[in-house]
């Protein structure tokens, strides 16, 4: 599994990420919440490898990050970014089949994951189409289909990590993405998840990580941390914190 | 824009019309050569004994003459296209060139160092010549190109952007070195200076040809093997890390691979421009961005086209002959700007 210890990252002379102790459990989703430029990037960026820790540590199952083969790598971790670069025409499922790059499963064998992939992130739909056709919100799931391509079927000992999945989704795809999210997760593997709306995170996440400053603020149940006071402190926003009439998890609301 | 050609049908059209461009390269020029002549000679410079005076003669045309400048054309439009494809891979961006890392221009400066050198020191021993204005240019242009990468790296990391603006730098700064001794050198100097400026495959030879041809297919057969990486690459470089590349290798090992190619194409033929930015442009739009199709689509292409354009420098105006620069560019500029609009409508 993947675990950070005492983690911190340095940016010039100021340490952005401190005091980072975590670990992603096997089918949960744990999400990041936190202010703009609290760190939340930078920890995704440490746990993946691709900032190096100041201090501390990550471990992926007993050995080093750092010292994982590429490939092997990329067969046990994906990484959704923020917001993806691609200028080229490719096919959708071309783009999604980027995900099968670190295997060799064979054609066949990619092909339905490929389909199986699409199917889950709601965008089979797309399938045949050009990439660069596609709105800001569909390539956001095309890539969201690619990094779940990457670990598919998903299983125990594997990790995503997502950027701020729903950033570009409309309300209904936030959800579908979610839910998507979820039942990978309930497959075995462990997920992390930015996010920065508060009820969205209520609803999808086993646990919550809140960080102020590129410190943890609270780690716990969503009922832990969606509190009034820590939200107050990290945030600055006065809320009120309901339950959810229909599901019991908190509803957070701005005063 | 889906791609409109499957891979295959596209490998068999593209061959064929290499094998067009071949042919009429080999049997048009100030004698023309029929095809059965054509064929003949060509049998018999393998060793097939076919007798005639005639066929002697074609013979001689074809061995001494216009193979070696064919087999120069389609080995330089080879490599252009090639490092074309590797450039716009690296940068992420279809309208990169091959020159952008500063190799072009940096060849062109060893090349205009080595022309007003020797004339400043009275002319070379002319069997030295050539072969030290090739080596000239071809050591600028790895210079340029190491110091362009050098600039764009930091903490161990290689800065495409940076890299793009220190090629740009350096491109403008060999262009002022090159505009001096343009301004400081003799009629005859002055000549030489431009025409190699503009390209040709005029004075083409076996001797050119072989390292050229040597570091071409180091090139084809390298970068095929990184397609798979280069199509990681465009998703981002962050990306391609994600999937389990080593990427930072894998740029070192594409800009060698440029500086080696177009290194040596400039140093055997000149600067003969938007080859490398067409082609694979051109390739991409008929069967996609897939590296794996890409590659050797492109090489096959730019070995046409750098062919064709080679006749067209040649026949335009014999028996004088144009600089195959200004054909290419001709060309190339206008396709391009055609392309460029075809995409925004």
């Amino acid at each position: 599994m993947l675990r950070a210890e005492n983690l911190a990252v340095q940016r010039g002379p100021q340490l952005v990420l401190a005091d980072i102790d975590l670990e992603l459990r096997p089918g949960e989703v744990l999400g990041v919440l936190g202010p703009n430029g609290a760190g939340k990037s930078t920890l995704l960026g440490a746990l993946c490898g691709e900032l190096s820790p100041a201090r501390g540590q990550v471990w992926l199952d007993r050995r080093p990050l750092a010292d994982w083969p590429g490939s092997e790598r990329a067969q046990r971790l994906a990484v959704l970014p923020q917001s993806s670069t691609l200028n080229f025409a490719f096919r959708v499922e071309e783009v999604v089949a980027m995900g099968r790059l670190p295997h060799a499963s064979g054609r066949l064998r990619d092909g339905e994951i490929v389909a199986a992939a699409l199917a889950a992130a709601d965008a089979a739909h797309l399938a045949g189409r050009s990439y660069l056709a596609l709105s800001g919100g569909e390539r956001q799931r095309v890539h969201l289909a690619r990094v779940l391509a990457q670990l598919w079927p998903g299983g125990a000992g594997q990790i995503l990590l997502l950027d701020e999945p729903t950033s570009m989704l409309d309300p209904l795809h936030q959800h579908t993405t979610l839910q998507a999210t979820r039942a990978f997760a309930e497959q075995g593997a462990a997920v992390l998840v930015i996010l920065h709306d508060l009820n969205l995170a209520a609803r999808y996440c086993d646990r919550l990580l809140l960080l102020q400053r590129g410190r943890p603020h609270a780690l716990g149940s969503p009922e832990q941390v969606l509190r009034a006071e820590p939200l107050q402190a990290v945030f600055g926003l006065e809320v009120l914190v309901q339950r959810h009439p229909e599901r019991g998890h908190p509803l957070i609301v701005a005063r | 824009m889906n791609p409109v050609i499957q891979p295959r049908s596209l490998f068999l059209a593209l061959g064929l019309l290499l094998a067009l461009a071949l042919w009429l390269s080999l049997a048009l020029g100030p004698v023309s050569l029929p095809l059965a002549d054509t064929l003949q000679a060509a049998l018999r410079l393998l060793g097939v004994p076919l007798g005639g005076a005639r066929l002697e003669q074609a013979e001689l045309i074809l061995g001494q003459i216009r193979l070696p400048r064919s087999l120069l054309g389609l080995t330089v439009g080879a490599v252009l296209a090639l490092c074309g494809v590797a450039m716009q891979g690296l940068f992420r961006n279809p309208l990169a060139d091959p020159g952008l890392v500063g190799v072009s221009s940096g060849a062109a400066l060893g090349a205009a160092l080595a022309i007003v050198g020797g004339a400043a020191l009275g002319g070379l021993p002319e069997v030295f010549a050539p072969y030290l204005l090739s080596l000239c240019a071809f050591i600028g242009g790895l210079g340029v190109t190491a110091l362009v990468y050098r600039l764009g790296r930091r903490d161990g990391q290689t800065s495409v952007a940076t890299m793009l603006l220190a090629g740009i730098a350096l491109t403008a700064l060999a262009g002022a070195a090159i505009g001096l001794f343009t301004y400081l050198a003799d009629d005859a100097t002055l000549r030489t200076l431009t025409f190699w400026n503009l390209g040709s495959l005029n004075g083409a030879s076996y001797a050119r040809l072989w390292p050229l041809l040597l570091v071409t297919l180091a090139v084809a057969l390298w970068l095929p093997r990184r397609a798979r990486a280069l199509n990681a690459l465009l998703l981002g470089e962050s990306e391609a890390r994600h999937l389990g590349f080593g990427v930072e290798r894998i740029k070192r090992e594409l800009v060698l691979c440029t500086a080696l190619g177009v290194g040596a194409a400039v140093a055997a033929a000149g600067m003969i421009g938007f080859i490398g930015l067409v082609v694979p442009h051109l390739v991409r739009l008929l069967v996609g961005p897939d590296h794996r199709v890409l590659l050797p689509a492109s090489a096959l292409a730019g070995a046409s086209l750098l062919l064709l354009a080679d006749l067209a420098a040649r026949l335009a105006l014999a028996p004088a002959e144009l600089p195959i620069g200004i054909v290419t560019a001709l060309l190339g500029a206008p396709f391009f700007l055609y392309l460029l609009l075809r995409g925004r409508a």
